[in-house]
């Protein structure tokens, strides 16, 4: 049981390249902290630092109340979840999990204790014997899980576990990932670039971008009020719709808010309805319809703005400038080519600074 | 897929594979065949008639006690290069792995000794540890040591034995360095957070992943042991001091070049065949499954 608390973290490598520019983030005890962003954010190198795999060039890492910069990994009372599983192919899947235990000098007896209790929670004891060439993928994430539990460490740390994984296998894991935490209590962090991973496990989300952390907190409170525009088109799928606020069209629609200062205003798909209306305080913008996805219980349409200034690109790459994406529900479809019109309660908007960076309340 | 491949003629598949069958055939059935020939013969001596003896030059091998000598001169010369190189290769490979500076350097500067012929190794050593020439030499007899290869046995088998592991340090470092390099960095990192020290982490994990490769280099270092020693030995001791050094490959050249006793020598020959066979078939069977551990 215990707190991790990182201070100031930096990490410069030799070559003078920052990967990780000052990160603060505090985990509470038997909390689910996850860390998401692009790849390439510095998130695996967080994680890594606090594993004690990479040093730590600046600021201070507190597990428990102890700062382990200087601590060996095997010291720190951590275990770590690796993204390729890391297990020894020539061991056998009990002496897998049992490897810690004996590095650690634990009697026999109750190494068999450890390894068969976790064995049966993780549905393994038929397998014990087993190489982890002779496993599935799946069976192999929980061989990983089960080193990491039977070790009863005061930290979980967990490196894009369930990447390798196919996606329903991912989702099931996911479950059983956030089961398992629930039950043992420990304080874990899990590194992940997949952003509903990252909504449904977490009890504290750090969003972090370019080796900085952009927002931390419940992630439900960031989905609801993104801190920039990076966050507010990284959290959710599909992206918050970003457009400029210097359109006439939608500066006139905004009068008499501080929107005036805004540079970017944003809406989540499925904050629009197809409607003639448009609310008190809201916005409506004319859509022509350029391709919809149905997928079932809800129905995506892709459309164009007839002005050609557009949307702001948070990211690159994600959406074509000019394109505002609204979800539906699965029953409704306009056709392709159609002239539609979107609008959106003033609540549901969201007011962001020209850089993108702060986020102005309406 | 088309599994065969057509030809028009049906000369030309045979033309093409005409010039490698008849190297194959020129350079090894040939001589191999002939060695068995002279197995069954018997030249007096001075060459003048040859009358076929059928298996006497093998029973006559097999009687003599100094043949038995040679065989397990071989095999603990075999033993002492194969661990010797082995061992130290594996340090050295250990060592370099690491992610230091200039790396690249030393990995050229540690693979060098391999394009050295065995002779010149024989010679390079030699002027190091010739008991009158040798610089090594002076500094061991200054420091008590009675060294003289030329006239003591064991001391002319050590040299034997450390120039050969020294030049064969080179094709094991390489093998280990890329062995090493397999292993994924990850399994190395999950063994430090289990709480294995280096030492421990060493033995536990990355030597079992090595196995594979150190089975393989121990069989091709004991067949470089059994037959490319031959320069070495003849440019350092020429099987002397006495029979010392006289390994099966270099009893077959005294007995047959220098002693003229062709068809003992051709005997030997068509053996040490057989092993070579044997040791291939080994190598073959277990070396080649992919997974070893």
């Amino acid at each position: 049981m215990a707190n991790v608390t990182l201070r100031n973290v930096r990490k410069t490598y030799p070559g003078g390249f920052e990967a990780i520019k000052g990160v603060d983030v505090d985990v509470g005890d038997g909390q689910f902290c996850v860390l998401v962003g692009p790849s390439g954010c510095g998130k695996s190198t967080l994680l890594r630092m606090v594993a004690g795999l990479e040093t730590v060039t600046g600021g201070e890492i507190d597990i428990g109340g102890r700062i382990v910069n200087q601590i060996e990994p095997a010291d720190r009372d951590i275990a770590m979840v690796f993204q390729n599983y890391a297990l020894y192919p020539h061991m056998s899947v009990y002496n897998n999990m049992a490897y810690g235990l004996r590095n650690r000098g634990m009697a026999e007896a109750e190494i068999k204790t450890r390894v068969e209790e976790a064995a049966r929670v993780l549905e393994l004891s038929s397998m014990l014997e087993r190489k982890p060439r002779q496993l599935s993928g799946g069976q192999r994430q929980r061989v990983a899980m089960g080193r990491a539990i039977v070790r009863q460490p005061k930290v979980f740390l967990f490196d894009e576990p369930l990447s390798n994984l196919d996606a329903k296998l991912r989702i099931a894991m996911r479950v059983e990932i956030r089961k398992l935490q629930r039950r043992l209590n420990t304080t874990s962090i899990y590194v992940t670039h997949d952003q509903l991973e990252a909504m449904t496990l977490a009890d504290i989300l750090v969003v972090m971008n370019g080796g900085q952390v952009e927002q931390i907190g419940n992630p439900l409170a960031i989905y609801e009020k993104p801190a920039t525009t990076f966050v507010a088109s990284f959290i959710g799928a599909p992206p918050m719709n970003l457009m400029s606020t210097r359109p006439e069209e939608i500066r006139s629609q905004l009068a008499g808010s501080n929107a005036a200062d805004a540079g970017i205003l944003g809406i989540r798909p499925e904050d629009f309805v197809i409607t003639d209306q448009t609310p008190d305080g809201g916005v409506a913008l004319p859509l022509t319809v350029e391709a919809i996805e149905r997928v079932g219980a809800e129905t995506f349409v892709y459309g164009s703005r007839e002005q050609e200034e557009q949307r702001v690109a948070a990211t690159p790459g994600e959406l074509p400038p000019g394109e505002i994406i609204v979800r539906i529900p699965g029953t409704e479809a306009p056709a392709i080519g159609a002239k539609i019109r979107v609008a959106a309660v003033r609540q549901k908007l969201h007011l962001f600074s020209g850089d993108g960076r702060t986020r102005l309340e309406a | 897929m088309q599994k065969q491949a057509i030809f028009q003629s049906k000369l030309l598949p045979y033309a093409l594979v005409a010039p490698q069958l008849a190297i194959v055939l020129i350079f090894f059935y040939w001589p191999a065949l002939q060695a068995v020939i002279q197995s069954f013969l018997l030249q007096d001596a001075f060459g003048l008639s040859t009358s076929f003896v059928w298996f006497d030059n093998y029973i006559e091998l097999f009687r003599d006690p100094a043949y038995f000598e040679s065989i397990l001169r071989t095999f603990f010369f075999s033993f002492a290069i194969a661990v010797s190189s082995l061992s130290v290769a594996l340090l050295l490979a250990v060592m370099a792995d690491k992610p230091l500076r200039g790396s690249t350097l030393y990995r050229t500067l540690l693979i060098w000794p391999y394009a050295v012929a065995p002779p010149v190794v024989g010679v390079l050593w030699i002027f190091m540890l010739h008991p009158s020439l040798g610089v090594i030499s002076r500094y061991l007899r200054a420091a008590g040591i009675d060294w003289n290869p030329l006239l003591d046995g064991d001391q002319a088998a050590s040299l034997i034995i450390l120039a050969a592991a020294w030049k064969q340090i080179s094709y094991n470092f390489l093998f280990f360095l890329a062995g090493l390099q397999a292993i994924p960095k990850s399994v190395l990192e999950a063994a430090a957070i289990d709480g294995a020290r280096p030492m421990r982490r060493f033995w536990t994990v990355t030597f079992p992943l090595l196995s594979p490769t150190i089975f393989f280099l121990l069989v091709v270092n004991i067949v470089y042991a059994f037959f490319d020693t031959f320069g070495i030995i003849d440019t350092m001791t020429r099987g002397g001091p006495g029979k010392s050094t006289e390994t099966l490959v270099y009893k077959v050249y005294s007995d047959g070049l220098l002693g003229g006793n062709l068809g003992s020598s051709a005997a030997q020959s068509v053996i040490l065949m057989i092993m070579v066979i044997v040791l291939t078939g080994i190598q073959f069977r277990f070396v080649e499954r992919k997974v070893t551990y």
